[in-house]
């Protein structure tokens, strides 16, 4: 039973996680209309960025900082905020399909910087030791468990709330309208290039900061956490819970977790030894009947975005 | 003063003139018409004054300053709106959010303000609000307030631009065919609301079809034919002037 209670509160929390990335694609995509596949990139800069301000010193590579967690989740945000923006500053002549595409470079190549610049980022082998909330009762595995889902889930809160005031605000009025018509906007006195910078920033710090609750969350992060498994996951989310709404975003990514962790589960149990690693796949495709789904019954997610009529 | 001037503009798109060597003022309280056979070069004059498209050669100036390279989003503040042949609203918004996204100068519009201080941009909302129901009420469309703009009919869509573009307080409103596709109930709705809007002071440029309309309304016509001025005047002179005829009906002989 306890156990049970320790492995909810571990679901939940990586679950969370997840909503908090999803909450940032929802802010490009749902609000501002922005293509954006480069998701796991963001999330990577944002985790390394914590990691190396925050772990102790380490032989290969930079580091050795050893700055308070809180600062160096103020930094992924910051910093994952610049990477973004740069991005779309880079794209602002794209859009749709070659956006996509863009982005989804970007992201691999932060992967592969990730993979390959052992003095920055400790190569393969990644980092190591990041500091965890509470890890002065990490011996008391509930109760550690506990903590830090109360810790991610203020976060997630926070974030949630400020996203629904900025939603609601001017601000996010005008994001609405680019998602919409960016000529009307254009001709209503709305710098398109501009909104479209701040809201690639403003996601991407969500993101960063995601990822770098995850790497102390987890305590170690290595390149192949951030493959575009991960992206796929988030967008799956944000489909399934409903694009546009904050609420959705959230929902959806629980409920796609579910399914993920449900369906590794299933086939560890179902599926002999020697077919496991292949098996694997499985979930993948879990997701994917999950999307197929939603797309033929409920296609704008459980929480629809539009309003009344 | 002229408020708005085109001096000697033109435009190419590779090796086609769409605009050429176009010269004029408009002054302050008129309301210009802009008519011409189709492909004259109407529209592209009018993406040419509202900086949505760039000139070959020449000068645009508002209010007295040159805006020839100024970015399109600033002409609103700047004083002059348009409207678009195809109305654009956002269909999705309300046509109240619709309506106050052509406020300007709104500071909840930058995203730090809306968390250093929520006060000012609420009162500032209330009040554009305020003002964007009495114009939605202007032109009828009040009680649909709250809808979404997707619900419009193509003349309501009209409307909502024209009560939109309002919201701003332009000096100068281009007007893209105003008209079209707008029923007569409507359209002498839309012609009321000109007038009375003009009376205030506010000077229109328009590019109109329905002569009817155009010579009731317009002050002075300005007629444009491949690209170029084909002449000017009043709107009996202009009706009557055989190049005029002889422009809309391809050459036929007078």
């Amino acid at each position: 039973m306890i156990d049970l209670m320790g492995y909810g509160a571990f679901f939940l929390s990586t679950a969370l996680i997840f909503g908090l990335i999803t909450l940032g694609l929802n802010l490009q995509w749902g609000l501002t209309g922005l293509f954006n596949v480069g998701i796991s990139g963001f999330v990577a800069i944002g985790a390394y960025t914590s990691a190396i301000l925050t772990s102790p010193d380490a032989v290969d590579r930079v580091g050795g900082f050893d700055m308070p967690i809180a600062l160096g989740w103020l930094a992924a945000m910051v910093v994952t905020a610049l990477a973004a923006a740069l991005t779309g500053f880079a794209t602002l002549r794209l859009k749709a399909d070659y956006l996509a595409i863009t982005t989804f470079g970007v992201a691999v190549v932060v992967q592969l910087v990730a993979l390959n610049a052992q003095g920055l980022t400790g190569g393969p082998f990644g980092v190591a030791f990041i500091p965890r909330p509470f890890a002065g009762v990490q011996d008391q595995a509930v109760l550690f468990n506990f903590l830090n889902l109360g810790v991610i889930a203020a976060v997630t809160l926070a974030v949630y709330l400020a996203l629904e005031h900025v939603s609601r605000s001017p601000w996010g009025r005008v994001l609405r309208a680019l998602r919409e018509d960016e000529r009307a906007a254009i001709s209503l006195g709305k710098s398109a290039r501009s909104y479209r910078i701040q809201a690639f920033a403003a996601g991407g710090a969500v993101m960063g900061l995601a990822g770098a609750v995850q790497a102390h969350f987890i305590g170690f992060i290595a390149p192949n956490s951030y493959l575009p498994t991960l992206t796929f996951q988030v967008w799956a989310m944000l489909m399934v819970g409903g694009s546009g709404s904050n609420r959705g975003a959230l929902l959806g990514a629980v409920v796609v977790w579910s399914i993920w962790v449900g369906a590794g589960a299933f086939s560890a149990a179902v599926i002999p030894g020697d077919w496991q690693a292949r098996a694997a796949s499985l979930q993948i495709v879990a997701i994917g009947v999950m999307l197929c789904l939603i797309l033929l019954w409920r296609p704008q997610g459980f929480f629809s975005a539009r309003r009344r009529g | 003063m002229a408020v708005l001037e085109a001096r000697n503009v033109s435009k190419h798109f590779g090796g086609v003139t769409a605009v050429d060597q176009m010269s004029f003022a408009v002054a302050p309280g008129e309301i210009l018409g802009l008519i011409g056979p189709n492909g004259a070069g109407k529209t592209t004059m009018f993406d040419l004054l509202a900086g949505s498209v760039a000139p070959s050669s020449g000068e645009i100036h508002l209010m007295g300053q040159n805006v020839t390279k100024s970015a399109a989003h600033k002409r609103l503040s700047g004083g002059m709106g348009r409207t678009f042949q195809i109305p654009r609203p956002f269909p999705e918004l309300s046509l109240v959010d619709n309506m106050l996204l052509a406020r300007q100068g709104q500071s909840g519009e930058r995203l730090w303000i809306n968390f250093a201080s929520p006060r000012r941009v609420a009162v500032e909302e209330r009040a554009a609000r305020e003002k964007a129901l009495g114009l939605l009420d202007l032109v009828a469309l009040r009680r649909l307030a709250d809808d979404p703009a997707r619900v419009l009919s193509g003349g309501q869509r009209k409307l909502l631009e024209l009560a939109r573009v309002m919201m701003a307080d332009p000096k100068v409103v281009l007007l893209d065919e105003p008209a079209a596709g707008v029923n007569p109930t409507l359209l002498e709705v839309l012609i009321d609301r000109i007038r009375e809007i003009n009376a205030t002071g506010v000077t229109f440029v328009l590019i109109e079809h329905n002569i009817d309309m155009v010579t009731r309304l317009c002050h002075r016509i300005l007629v444009m034919a491949s690209g170029g001025m084909l002449c000017q005047g009043a709107p009996q002179d202009v009706a009557r002037d055989p190049r005029v005829i002889e422009a809309y009906l391809g050459g036929v002989p007078a």
